[in-house]
Parts: structure tokens; C-alpha cells; sequence
């Protein structure tokens, strides 16, 4: 019998070992690369077992270091952090054997290199999942962003570096001047680092200093790219397209509204922020980001460009299902992050997919192709529609809980945010099948796609399919997370 | 034996350096005079272990020189306090003389290896004599000890850049002046209070409150210390010092030196006037604070600018005096314990940085600047990675001793509603990212040439220790925090 405390040691440490263990097998590729594939099952097992436990309401805390009086790094299982590790974990799997089928189709250096800080990157995301204070929580923070700086300027040219200086610039700056002072202070005036579900400000925070805080903590967690913070995800996108896929479509950024979500419920408390409105001006905040980069998205004929800003819209969806400070709405959010995650990783497969098969990148020369690459683009269609929110794709459900949320709340505009913001999605994102299918051909292009690419992005565009009869473990779970409350 | 050795064990831990000080010049040897001074490092740092040790059980520890009872005679004083730059002092400078061995010959004359070893030990055995010193005048000498052992230090350098010799200088006029006004202000003080034992002084000062001459007197001796603290503005001495200075010597310099002279602002200023409470909070925050602040800014912003990277270094340290002086001029225990950590840690990072800055110049036979270092990420990983984490400890990220510094500066300052001051510590430290980046960013990111040589391991030893050191300090920092905690207990508890 494994008790729940190796459960998450195996989760979190399987990445680890893998990156331990790439540089090693270096000479022998095939055994390095299907090292991270190996790491994934294991580590999506360890994360699948954490989930039953918490639905059967277990709890446990794991104190791994102690560094001082009152500072540790430990771990321990809540509903949110089992919905964003099973998330995280179980997506590398594809995203690793897809690196396989990129790197060697596109015939990258340094793969090695690559492969480890790949793994140590899902490590981070797997740390902060599973965080047990807001201590172990920044640590992995900032370990997550600097392991992802050589995947980002993987290609060591100059694009490379100036995009490498921005993306370092924002997160790191951000997180240092904001969200460091932020949690000290929430040290300060509680007297622990400690997180509890109902929020552990209440009573203890000089209401009239609310707003403050949160603004400090909202501006300060970058990686959820609220705007105008949010540069730095189109910049990561100079990256080779699986770091786009895994790291900036799901693991970083649902980091980043990871801990905003957890920052909103478990720091601040969903009652608390009820009660003071400490957050009414992070919903227009949000809702505006949301709707201004949609609209950025449409003007953007760089595919990964488009996608980017496609994410970071979606992103603010969660933030702003936080809130909005319903249960409704947060089980919306939570469930966004699911089901935003399994259609984004699929766009950007098929975004990597065509750069591999015929070097394309830009929207616009798509025109035509449709019909010599017709699983690519049909499972790109699955995966926006999923995004786009129709049944029966998993991400209808998220937008459904979201919209709930936002009637609870009394908020009738962030409704009519969303069915705008929907509309936006529908166009930016069809804009691409229907050029593949419909527009005619300007040019011949072979389009020839590797197997290892093809399979992991119908597998996850199945998934989206798959989930929307699926859904209840993962309702159950977020209900867990408002029941509480 | 043993029994004297642990009773005079104060005097024992300046008195080795001292005496081999003078062995070492009679040895014209390379190897051997090396070996001298790094046996006797070593003693020294097993003492300072062994006084550590001492400290635990009694906590105080007065000695009196040659048996004349103080306040007469001159007293040596260890305690919580003291014990910290005196581990920092004797751990650094053994690392750093494990890693002369291979730097000196290559920049400085054969002949005058053996005399630089002699100057090496004498600089240390002043600054461990300042430290453990209770006597406001010995204290002086001391000063004078390790400074002008420095200087001569530095002049060495001359043999590689005559720039050295200009540095040198500066260093000699603006340190001789400082040690005179420390040492007027000593005299001041002296014919107010008639004693010269910084306990009495301590006593006899809380009788004359508001005497003109005592705080002309403290005036005097806060400016001298300053400048040998190299505190903004007073710091111009420094990073030419650093800069030219062999690169050895400015591992050691770079260290400890300020350390010593940090640790005597807080001996004047939290102990020796802690009856004077006016004197000394309009001094913290009229004079200490906004100093400490534009330290911060503008060594930060200089070093940005800066392309010679030892110079970089330098800057870099006037800006961290500056987070230490801070947390000395906020005044509540949790900010001087933030500071003694800080000292603890920028010792061991700055130890590290200057350590991998002088083995890379050690391979590229030239001084390094921005654009000599292009590629050498990929040739050198070992000095590559060794960098990043020490880097990355300066700026204060997750993981590594400088991120307990700051977690602890900033938590002092916020509780002390300060909230404004910890996010400029922390824009400053964002800024300190821009010019570590830089250096990074060229490693890693250009194509350099290929250097023939393999990285050798014995050059490494100090290197690879410190940087551990870096991650251990950051993983299980209870030792030092506690350590921290009891000397800022010690130093502001009996107010």
C-alpha cells in the first residue's frame, strides 16, 4: 500500500529524475528521449491517485525542508492543486512524445539540453500544484520561469535573446518587486505563510488595505498574464513549439491563475472578498483583457501569435471566474483550467505540426491546404471548437459554469463579456479551417507530417470530445473546493 | 596544552595569523609559503569553530591582555555579536588562500610571492583583531593593521596593470583619513569619559547626555568607520581597490574587509551609545537611512553601466553595504538580525562571484570585461554554472542564501510599516537582475572562441565550496538565522 505523502513524492519527483537522468543518456538518444514519455505515465499515475484521495476527502501535509523558524517547503493535496497536477502531469505525457517527433523532424540542436530542463519545468508546475504555503509556492514560481528561460531562447539567436530579456524582465521583475512583498506581508499580518480554504486574511487585514494587497498580488503573479503584464507570452513564443504546447499554453500559465485562484480562495477567502469587494475592479480588469486581446488575436497572422493571444483571453476567463467570488464561478474557473488546457494544447500541436511538415507559420498561407492534411486541420477544428465552448467538446461546460457564476453574482455585463468574447473566439479561431478547407490553393506545398506529431494531437483533441461525458470526477472536485467554503 | 589553548583561545585566533605573517616572508618558496598560510588559515578558521563552539556555553567571553584587568588593560570581548564576522573572516580568507595558489604567480613576480603571503596574513590578522577587540583604541591599531596591509596589497597589482598603483593610493589617503577622524573621535570621547574600554565607555557615556564634545566625538568616529565601510558617498575608494587589486586579493577584500568595519558600525551604534536613544535614531534615520538608500540605487545603477565585470562586482557591493547599512538604520531586532544575515550571505556570494570572475580570467589571460566573456558559458560550465548560482543568490532568488537576506529584510521592514522601503529593496534587487543578467546573457547566449586548455579541478575546490555553500545557507538557513537573531538580541536586547 503507498500512502498519499509518496503518492505526491512520486508525482513531483518523477520529472525530476527524468531531468536528473537525461543528461546522463545522452549517447543514447532513444532511451533519453522516451525518458520524459516513461516520466509522464508514472508521474500521471502518482497524480491520479492523489485525486481519488482527495475525493474521498483525505488530507495530508508533507514537510520536506525546513530552512528556518517558520519557513519551510512542504506540500500537501487540495482540489485545486489535484485538478491542475493531474492536468500538468498527464499533457506531458503527449507534449513529451510529441518533443520526440519535433525535435528530431525538425533536426534542433542541443536536444539534450532541451529534454532535461523540459522535465525540470513540469517539476516546478508539479511543485506548485501541490504547495503547501505560499513560501513553497513562490520558490517554485520562480524555479518554473527560470527553467523555461534555455527553452525559450533554446535557439540561442538574437530573436532568441531580446525575446529571452522580455519574458525574464516581466515575470521575474513582476514576481520580485509585487508578489514577494505581497506574501511577506501576508507573513506579517497572520504570522504564518500558511494557506487555509476559507482564506486566512479575514480579521487579520485592515480592510481598507484589501485592494492594495490584491493588487500587489494580482499584478505581481505574471504568469497569468492579465494585462498589461502580459507581453512576455507572445514573446515565449520564439520557443520551439512543445514549449509553446505544454509550457505556455498550459503548465506556466495555469501556474500563474493556479495561484491566482488559490491567492483568491485560499489567502483572501471567497466570503472575505464578497464582503469587503476587495476584487470588484479585478473583474473589469479582467473582463477588459479579456476582450481587448481577443481582439488582438484577430489581427495576428502569425499562427503561434494568434494562439498566444488566444491564451492569455482564456486565461482571464479563470481570473475572472476568481473574481467574481461565487461558487459558481470558481467551479467554472477550476474547470477551466481543464478544459482551456486540452483544446490549447491541441491548437498548438497542429501550429507545431505544420511548421515541422511544411515550414508553414503564418495564417495566411494556409489557404488550401486543408485537403492534404486532413486529420491535422480536423483535429485543429475539434480543438477550437472546444475552446469556442460547443457541446459536445469539454470546453462548453467550463463556459457554462462561468456564465452561472456571473449571473450569481449580479454581474449581468461580464455575461455579456462572455457571449462577446465567445463570438471573438468563434472568429479568429474557424478563420484557420475554413482557409484550409474552403479558400482555394496558391501553391503547392507537400505538407508531411511525422507520426510521433500526429498522434499525441489527436489523442488530446479526442480528449476534448472524450471529456464532455467525463466530467463529473472533475465537477466533483470542484465542488469540493466551494463546499468548503 | 589543550587547557591554555581553550583559554586564551581569543588572543590565539589573531595571534596565529600575526605570527605567521612573519614566518611566511623568510620563506622564498613558492609552494611552501603557500602551504604556511594556508595551514594557518586553516587553525584560524578551527579556532574561530572551536570560539563558536565557546560561545554556545558562556555566551561572553572577555580576556585580558596580558593578564591587566580592564578597563586598564586591554580587553578582548567575544561574544554573539562578535563571533559571526570573525566566522565569516577566517572561513572566507581559507578558501580564498586554497585559492591563491594557482592566481598568484600567474600576476604577480615570483620573488614577491612569499612577502604577498606575509601582507595576506597580516591584513587578516587586523581585521580579526577588530573584530574581537574591546578597546576603542586597540581597535585603531587594528584598523590601521588591515588597512595598510590592504593597500599593499592592492599596489601588487601593479605588476599586471600599473592602475594598481593609483588605486592603491586613493585607498592609502582616503583610508588614512578616515582611521584619523576614527581616531579624533576616540581622543574626543577620551576626554570626556577618561577610558577607552568601549564596556566603560558604554557606562560613563549614559552620565553626560547631551555633552557637545561626546557628540562631536561620535561624529567623528561614525564617519571614519563609514569610510572604511566604504559607505555611500565615502565608498570611492573601493571599487578602484577591487577593481586592480590581484585577483586574489580582491576575493579576500571583497569578503571580508567591509564586513569587519559593518560590524564596528553596529558595535558603535547599538551598543556603545545605546543610552544616547536620540543621538542614535536621528543619526539612523537622518543619516544611515537615505545613505543606505542611494547605495542601493546608485551602486545598482552604476554597476549597470559598468563593462570591466571585477569593477561590476565592486559597485555591486557598495549597493549590498547598502541593504545592510539599512537594515542597521530601521532599528528593530528583526532588522539587525536581517543585517548580520546579510553580511553572513553577501560574504559567500560576493566570495563566490569575484572566485569564478578570477578563474575566467585566469583562462582568457586578460582582464575580463563584458565582451571578453562571450561563449565562455559553453567552454567553461563548471565557472558557468558556479556563476548563475552565485548571481542568482545576489539578486536573492528561491533556493539560495541571498533570498533568506532578503526574506528577512523585507519581512523586518514591512513590520515595521515600512512597506514602501521593501519595495524599493526590491526594485533595487530587480535591478541588481539587469546587470547580472547582462554577464549571463553574453555567456550563454554568444559565440566566443574556443580555448584550447580543459577546466582544471584543483583551481575549482573554493569555488564549488562556496557555491554550496550558497544552496546550503538557502535550504537550512537556521543556523545562520538563529545566529543572527541572538546577536542583534545581544546587541539591542538590553535597551
Amino acid at each position: 500500500m503507498i500512502t498519499i505523502e509518496n503518492f505526491i513524492l512520486i508525482t513531483i519527483l518523477s520529472p525530476l529524475i527524468v531531468c536528473v537522468l537525461t543528461p546522463f543518456t545522452s549517447k543514447n538518444t532513444i532511451l533519453r528521449d522516451f525518458l520524459g514519455p516513461i516520466g509522464g505515465i508514472i508521474s500521471c499515475w502518482g497524480a491520479l491517485n492523489i485525486m481519488s484521495s482527495v475525493l474521498n476527502n483525505q488530507n495530508t501535509t508533507l514537510e520536506i525542508v525546513k530552512i528556518a523558524e517558520g519557513i519551510s517547503i512542504g506540500f500537501e493535496i487540495t482540489p485545486l492543486g489535484a485538478i491542475f497536477g493531474l492536468v500538468a502531469s498527464f499533457l506531458w505525457i503527449f507534449a513529451a512524445i510529441y518533443s520526440i517527433g519535433y525535435m528530431r523532424g525538425n533536426k534542433e540542436k542541443n536536444q539534450t539540453r532541451f529534454y532535461a530542463f523540459y522535465a525540470m519545468a513540469v517539476h516546478a508546475a508539479l511543485c506548485i500544484a501541490y504547495a503547501s504555503d505560499l513560501l513553497t509556492l513562490f520558490i517554485f514560481y520562480e524555479v518554473l520561469t527560470f527553467s523555461t528561460y534555455p527553452l525559450v531562447t533554446h535557439n540561442q539567436n538574437e530573436m532568441a535573446q531580446k525575446a529571452g530579456r522580455l519574458y525574464m524582465s516581466i515575470l521575474v521583475g513582476s514576481s520580485v518587486i509585487l508578489l514577494l512583498p505581497a506574501i511577506i506581508w501576508v507573513w506579517v499580518a497572520t504570522g504564518s505563510l500558511e494557506m487555509s480554504q476559507n482564506g486566512v486574511l479575514d480579521g487579520k487585514l485592515d480592510v481598507a488595505y484589501a485592494p492594495l494587497l490584491l493588487a500587489m498580488f494580482v499584478f505581481g503573479i505574471g504568469k497569468a498574464a492579465l494585462m498589461p503584464i502580459h507581453k512576455w507570452l507572445p514573446a515565449a513564443m520564439v520557443a520551439p513549439t512543445p514549449v509553446s504546447a505544454l509550457l505556455h499554453a498550459v503548465a506556466v500559465v495555469k501556474a500563474g491563475v493556479f495561484t491566482m485562484l488559490i491567492v483568491l480562495t485560499n489567502v483572501f477567502g471567497i466570503d472575505f472578498l464578497a464582503k469587503t469587494g476587495a476584487s470588484e475592479w479585478l473583474i473589469w480588469l479582467a473582463s477588459f483583457t479579456l476582450l481587448a486581446t481577443s481582439i488582438i488575436a484577430i489581427y495576428k497572422d502569425d499562427l503561434k501569435a494568434r494562439l498566444a493571444y488566444s491564451t492569455i483571453s482564456q486565461l482571464s476567463y479563470i481570473t475572472l471566474g476568481g473574481a467574481l467570488a461565487t461558487s459558481m464561478a470558481t467551479q467554472g474557473a477550476a474547470l477551466h483550467i481543464i478544459t482551456h488546457a486540452a483544446g490549447k494544447i491541441t491548437l498548438f500541436f497542429v501550429a507545431g505540426a505544420l511548421y515541422v511538415g511544411a515550414k508553414i507559420t503564418k495564417i495566411s498561407d494556409l489557404n488550401g491546404h486543408g485537403i492534404s492534411a486532413p486529420l491535422i486541420f480536423l483535429a485543429f477544428f475539434v480543438g477550437s471548437l472546444s475552446i469556442i465552448g460547443v457541446p459536445p467538446m469539454v470546453g462548453s461546460w467550463s463556459k457554462f459554469f462561468l456564465m452561472l457564476g456571473a449571473a450569481d453574482s449580479g454581474y449581468v455585463v461580464v455575461m455579456g463579456v462572455f457571449c462577446i468574447s465567445t463570438i471573438l473566439n468563434a472568429f479568429y479561431l474557424m478563420e484557420i479551417p475554413a482557409r484550409a478547407f474552403f479558400f482555394k490553393k496558391e501553391r503547392e506545398i507537400n505538407i508531411k507530417i511525422p507520426k510521433l506529431i500526429l498522434i499525441p494531437t489527436l489523442i488530446t483533441s479526442f480528449l476534448t470530445i472524450l471529456l464532455f461525458f467525463f466530467i463529473e470526477p472533475f465537477q466533483n472536485l470542484t465542488s469540493i473546493i466551494v463546499s468548503r467554503i | 596544552m589543550i587547557d591554555i589553548l581553550m583559554k586564551n583561545l581569543p588572543i590565539i585566533v589573531v595571534l596565529c595569523p600575526l605570527m605567521m605573517s612573519l614566518l611566511v616572508v623568510l620563506i622564498p618558496n613558492i609552494f611552501f609559503s603557500w602551504a604556511l598560510t594556508t595551514l594557518s588559515t586553516f587553525l584560524t578558521f578551527l579556532f574561530s569553530i572551536l570560539l563558536y563552539q565557546e560561545i554556545q556555553i558562556h555566551s561572553h567571553i572577555s580576556y585580558a591582555l596580558g593578564k591587566w584587568m580592564p578597563p586598564i588593560g586591554i580587553e578582548y570581548i567575544i561574544d554573539k555579536v562578535a563571533i559571526i564576522p570573525i566566522i565569516i573572516i577566517s572561513g572566507i580568507s581559507f578558501l580564498a588562500t586554497i585559492f591563491a595558489y594557482k592566481i598568484m604567480p600567474e600576476e604577480i613576480e615570483k620573488k614577491s610571492i612569499s612577502k604577498v603571503y606575509s601582507l595576506w596574513l597580516l591584513a587578516i590578522a587586523g581585521l580579526l583583531g577588530l573584530v574581537t577587540t574591546g578597546d576603542a583604541f586597540n581597535l585603531f591599531v587594528f584598523l590601521e593593521i588591515s588597512s595598510l596591509a590592504s593597500v599593499a596589497l592592492v599596489a601588487m597589482g601593479a605588476h599586471k596593470d600599473k592602475q594598481a598603483l593609483v588605486a592603491a593610493y586613493n585607498y592609502l589617503i582616503i583610508g588614512a583619513v578616515g582611521a584619523t577622524l576614527y581616531v579624533i573621535g576616540v581622543g574626543l570621547l577620551y576626554g570626556v569619559t577618561g577610558t577607552l574600554n568601549m564596556e566603560d565607555l558604554t557606562n560613563r557615556i549614559t552620565d553626560l547626555k547631551s555633552n557637545r564634545a561626546l557628540i562631536a566625538g561620535f561624529g567623528f568616529m561614525i564617519v571614519g568607520i563609514m569610510v572604511k565601510a566604504a559607505v555611500f558617498p565615502l565608498h570611492i575608494w573601493l571599487p578602484r581597490a577591487y577593481a586592480y587589486a590581484p585577483s586574489a586579493v580582491s576575493v579576500l577584500l571583497a569578503a571580508t574587509a567591509t564586513k569587519a568595519s559593518l560590524y564596528i558600525l553596529a558595535r558603535i551604534l547599538f551598543s556603545i551609545f545605546e543610552n544616547s536613544e536620540n543621538l542614535i535614531n536621528n543619526t539612523l534615520l537622518f543619516v544611515i537611512l537615505p545613505l543606505s538608500l542611494l547605495a542601493m540605487f546608485a551602486g545598482t545603477i552604476m554597476a549597470i553601466y559598468e563593462k570591466d565585470i571585477k569593477r561590476l562586482l565592486a559597485h555591486s557591493s557598495v549597493a549590498q553595504i547598502g541593504y545592510i547599512t539599512l537594515a542597521f538604520a530601521i532599528g528593530t531586532k528583526a532588522s539587525i538580525a536581517a543585517g548580520f544575515i546579510h553580511m553572513f550571505n553577501h560574504a559567500i556570494i560576493k566570495g563566490g562571484l569575484f572566485i569564478a570572475i578570477t578563474t575566467i580570467s585566469f583562462y582568457i589571460k586578460r582582464r575580463v570585461t563584458i565582451n571578453n566573456l562571450s561563449g565562455l558559458g559553453r567552454e567553461m560550465p563548471i565557472t558557468f554554472f558556479c556563476f548563475v548560482l552565485c548571481s542568482l543568490s545576489l539578486a536573492g532568488l528561491p533556493l539560495t542564501a541571498g533570498f533568506i537576506s532578503k526574506l528577512y529584510l523585507i519581512k523586518a521592514s514591512i513590520s515595521s510599516d515600512g512597506i514602501w522601503l521593501a519595495i524599493l529593496i526590491l526594485i533595487s534587487s530587480a535591478l541588481s537582475v539587469v546587470y547580472l543578467w547582462k554577464i549571463i546573457e553574453v555567456m550563454w547566449m554568444r559565440e566566443g572562441k574556443k580555448i584550447v586548455k580543459k577546466e582544471n579541478p584543483t583551481i575549482y575546490i573554493s569555488l564549488i565550496i562556496i557555491t554550496f555553500l550558497n544552496i546550503y545557507f538557502g535550504l537550512d538557513a537556521s543556523l545562520v538565522v538563529n545566529g543572527s537573531f541572538e546577536a542583534a538580541d545581544k546587541l539591542i536586547g538590553d535597551l
